[in-house]
């Protein structure tokens, strides 16, 4: 089956996270396909690159970074939400004139029409939050 | 229940609303989720329930908040062709509220309708 993911809190805080790479990671060892991965709200903040977790902790960011590598993942971080939280790659921190950009490796930063196109791409859309 | 049609396929949309307007983000996020999906053409519908509710309430004033008030944007929804809307009906009574006391035109639905109205989607974006 081809599903869509939508994470919508932010790493460590809350479970779901977690929860959703726990899920893609099971539905590709199943033979699945994940169209994409959306991040929004504060979801958002697990595509920054600058987190250090306890080394006796998950890294959150990094395991998915990892796990887009690996299975060529589309992570996508919704720009509005991300913009509102500080979170940009170096295209939007140039635009924005700001001195710093922090997204991670195997993320990028698009609209909110990803979201939408991954409800209407997927055969099953499933929501990660609250 | 998804359909085919010249421009491609015709998915049911159901964005459900639960929370408070201002405490959280969410209420606000949703509201831009609806207004750009608007551009995709698909079935779109709202629903609103628990403290969601109070995002449609009448005579908001957050100027103490110093937070935006953006229950006039849910007057736009018409103009995207986005104009099912539903409210649950203890939700509202729960809280004091009328159908009249509400910024848009709704349909007052009871838990038993608004569960087949969930039933017949194909994608359900909660927040």
């Amino acid at each position: 089956m081809k599903f869509g993911v939508v994470v919508n809190e932010g790493p460590y805080t809350h479970q779901a996270s977690d929860t959703a790479y726990q899920f893609v990671k099971a539905a590709l060892a199943k033979g699945h396909e994940i169209y994409r991965v959306f991040f929004y709200h504060d979801g958002v903040n697990n595509g920054t690159r600058l987190t250090v977790p306890p080394q006796d902790d998950r890294n959150i960011v990094k395991r998915w970074s990892e796990l887009a590598a690996q299975h060529k993942l589309d992570l996508v971080v919704c720009i509005a939400a991300a913009q509102r939280r500080g979170l940009m790659d170096k295209s939007e921190a140039k635009r924005n004139g700001k001195d710093a950009d922090n997204l991670a490796l195997g993320f990028r930063i698009s609209g909110l029409g990803q979201l939408i196109e991954a409800g209407i791409q997927a055969e099953r859309l499933v929501v990660f939050g609250d | 229940m998804e359909q085919q049609t010249a421009g491609g396929v015709v998915k049911k949309f159901l964005y459900v609303n639960r929370r408070a307007p201002y405490g959280t983000i969410y209420a606000l996020e949703s509201l831009e989720v609806v207004l750009i999906g608007a551009a995709f053409e698909q079935d779109v519908s709202l629903a609103f329930l628990g403290d969601g509710v109070f995002q449609l309430a009448k005579g908001q004033d957050t100027m103490a908040l110093e937070v935006k008030n953006f229950s006039p944007t849910f007057r736009a929804l018409a103009d995207y062709d986005v104009t099912k809307i539903y409210v649950d009906e203890e939700a509202l009574q729960a809280r004091g509220l009328r159908e009249a006391d509400l910024v848009i035109p709704v349909e007052v639905v009871s838990v038993e309708r608004m569960a087949e109205i969930m039933e017949s989607q194909d994608v359900i974006l909660s927040f």
